[in-house]
């Protein structure tokens, strides 16, 4: 335990270092733009003194220094500037865009988890077979398909051609706004309004999406299982527990998997970051009201403020995953204490 | 090959610096070649270089001509893979997009692996504060998911293929650093370093000509892994509009502008995705076959 504590106070100080390095990144990127901040929000016709008075007002004037001063400033008190396209602060936008990614990405892991997992022990217990083989070409196109490409493909096959799916979006359009918003996920929240209807919609619009998002990380989370159960079973301990008579499906998923499983749990943490990232092209395809869309739509806009807060908080959600990955992985397992 | 040539590659007993430095290559050869997928993957890769170098000739009509009459055809004798919403020959723009392609996939590359390796092995080799300080800024820009930077960088620069490069090159040297940085450091305190340093080598020349040499090869494995992420990456920004702009015949943006059509005319984006999708696939079938080869110990 003390090792871990020591891991704790080591991150306390490693991790707010990571953390200004990202604003640092970002301010800087907002700097090297050749937009004038100025006239992105008084336009071009504004009046020279205007223009003049506001860049002051801003703290346009003062040494960079000072301005990533005022940044990292307004950043703590949770201020990430307006955003020009929707007019109201980037960090609400944030708020009230973020659950529905974060919905997303849920749904997805879930899915590759299940997936995932089986496929990987599967393949390490008959390495060489032919299921084998299977699971290493589909890790491999997974690794290679473009993410729109396979969201366009999915839709065209799911919702055009065999009706399955619903459209592109979260709810249909009669459902929409039915149900109060309490937690932001709509399957949550429909549930907890007891709208059956709304739910099922819900889940409908989920399931492409989450199950095009899921396909990467199941190649991923399919390759390292692997990785590790081919590991694992390589060790003396199993040639004991064959020897002992226990049967193949102890052996494998108490003997083996039972020892992998704290090294899948950092995966797993991985993955879910990746899949934060792969949500931006995905949400753009399916018009997925998430953060990802919020940002690329901001791009297309440049809306720097929005483009800045989104990236910011992306990074800080992947520096806390991969804390959090580590964490856990050294308070499980005893070998690292 | 003659037997000669073949004797001398494989000797026991090399007579000369030369005979056995080649010697080491023809076996890695000989190994990778009985890899059927990794060669699979070569194949298509020296097949799009050479259509991309060659696209010129093998092109039937210049890339940006518009034939408004011909819109959206199916493919044909006259277009053989039809043709997309302003009558451009598909064939022709794909032929086209694979020199985009593979030349930010190359420029990127060559930013990237040279300034990783530099940063590992300074690090790696020099250690103390130096380590801390590079290291501490290579995890900053590994706290990032690559796309989201890479969007907001060229976001703050002008959207193009210029600005995609550079901010993919941002956000790929991170791996290369920490890879050459755990090479270096496995390399640092051995027996062969100390003798150099021993006779007098400055730390420069130890680091340039002793181990940086011996990062290259897990380098490369790592290059060619890389570069199926590259090609997604440069194509995921062309479809979000951030890459290369239209008219060009980027291939992201190609399915980017031909989204509308998909329903009806599905062909249109399928075709630019299954040409992203092989070569990708193809980077990352030779990449596994180079580990089995060069880094038998990561596999």
């Amino acid at each position: 335990m003390r090792a871990s504590l020591r891991a704790l106070a080591g991150a306390v100080v490693t991790v707010p270092i990571t953390l200004l390095g990202l604003a640092l990144v970002t301010f800087l990127i907002g700097r090297v733009m050749p937009i004038d901040p100025v006239l992105a929000i008084l336009g071009d016709r504004a009046p020279e003194d205007v223009v003049a008075r506001t860049r002051i007002e801003m703290g346009l004037d003062r040494p960079l220094p000072v301005q990533f001063f005022r940044y990292i400033t307004q950043l703590l008190h949770g201020n990430l500037g307006n955003s020009v396209m929707t007019s109201h602060p980037v960090t609400e936008d944030i708020a009230h865009f973020f659950p529905a990614t974060i919905e997303l990405a849920t749904a997805a892991m879930l899915i590759a988890m299940l997936i995932g997992i089986p496929l990987g022990v599967f393949a390490a217990v008959r390495q060489g077979s032919r299921l084998d083989n299977v699971v290493r070409v589909f890790c491999l196109t997974g690794q290679s398909v473009p993410v729109f490409v396979l969201a366009m493909l999915s839709l065209l096959v799911f919702y055009a051609k065999l009706g399955w799916a619903p459209g592109t979006g979260r709810a249909d359009v009669v459902f929409q706004d039915m149900v109060p918003e309490v937690t932001g996920f709509l399957t949550v929240d429909t549930l907890l309004a007891g709208d059956w209807d709304s739910f099922r919609d819900a889940v409908a619009h989920l399931a492409q999406p989450a199950g095009v998002l899921a396909w990467f990380s199941i190649a991923y989370i399919a390759r390292m299982t692997r990785a590790f159960m081919l590991d694992a079973l390589s060790g003396e301990y199993i040639i004991t527990a064959r020897a002992k008579g226990l049967s193949a499906a102890r052996i494998i998923w108490r003997h083996a998997f039972g020892n992998i499983a704290v090294r899948l749990v950092t995966v797993l943490a991985l993955t879910y970051a990746g899949l934060l990232e792969g949500a931006v092209i995905t949400e753009t395809v399916f018009s997925w009201p998430g953060l990802g869309q919020y940002l690329t739509v901001s791009l297309l806009n440049a809306d720097m403020n929005a483009v800045l807060g989104a990236t910011l908080v992306v990074g800080l959600v992947y520096v806390v995953l991969n804390l959090l990955a580590d964490m856990i992985y050294r308070m499980l397992d005893p070998r690292v204490r | 090959m003659n037997a000669l040539t073949r004797d001398w590659l494989l000797s026991d007993s090399p007579a000369s610096r030369r005979q056995a430095a080649w010697g080491r290559r023809y076996r890695l050869w000989l190994q990778f070649r009985g890899h059927g997928l990794a060669m699979a993957g070569l194949c298509v890769i020296v097949f799009v270089v050479f259509v991309s170098a060659l696209a010129p000739l093998l092109a039937m009509q210049d890339p940006g001509a518009q034939d408004l009459a011909a819109r959206l055809a199916p493919p044909s004798a006259a277009h053989w893979l039809g043709t997309d919403e302003l009558g451009r020959d598909l064939y022709s723009r794909l032929v086209y997009g694979g020199r985009i392609t593979l030349g930010m996939v190359l420029a990127v590359v060559v930013l990237v692996a040279p300034f990783g390796l530099a940063v590992g092995c300074v690090a790696g080799y020099a250690g103390g504060v130096a380590d801390k300080v590079l290291m501490r800024v290579t995890d900053i820009f590994l706290a990032f998911p690559r796309l989201v930077l890479a969007l907001a960088f060229v976001a703050a620069m002008k959207p193009g293929v210029e600005s995609a490069v550079f901010a993919i090159a941002l956000t790929a040297w991170p791996p290369y650093a920490r890879l050459a940085r755990a090479e270096t450091l496995t390399f640092r305190n051995t027996d062969f370093v100390a003798a150099v340093r021993l006779t007098g080598a400055s730390a420069s020349r130890i680091v340039l000509r002793h181990i940086a040499p011996l990062c290259v090869s897990s380098m490369i494995v790592r290059v060619t892994l890389d570069m199926s992420s590259i090609v997604l990456t440069a194509a995921g920004l062309g479809f979000l509009g951030m890459g290369a702009q239209p008219p060009s015949p980027e291939w992201g943006a190609m399915i980017a502008s031909a989204r509308r059509f998909m329903l009806d005319e599905w062909w249109v984006p399928a075709i630019p995705g299954l040409a992203i999708f092989v070569v990708s696939l193809a980077f990352n079938l030779l990449g596994d076959g180079l580990r089995d080869v060069l880094d038998p110990k990561q596999s």
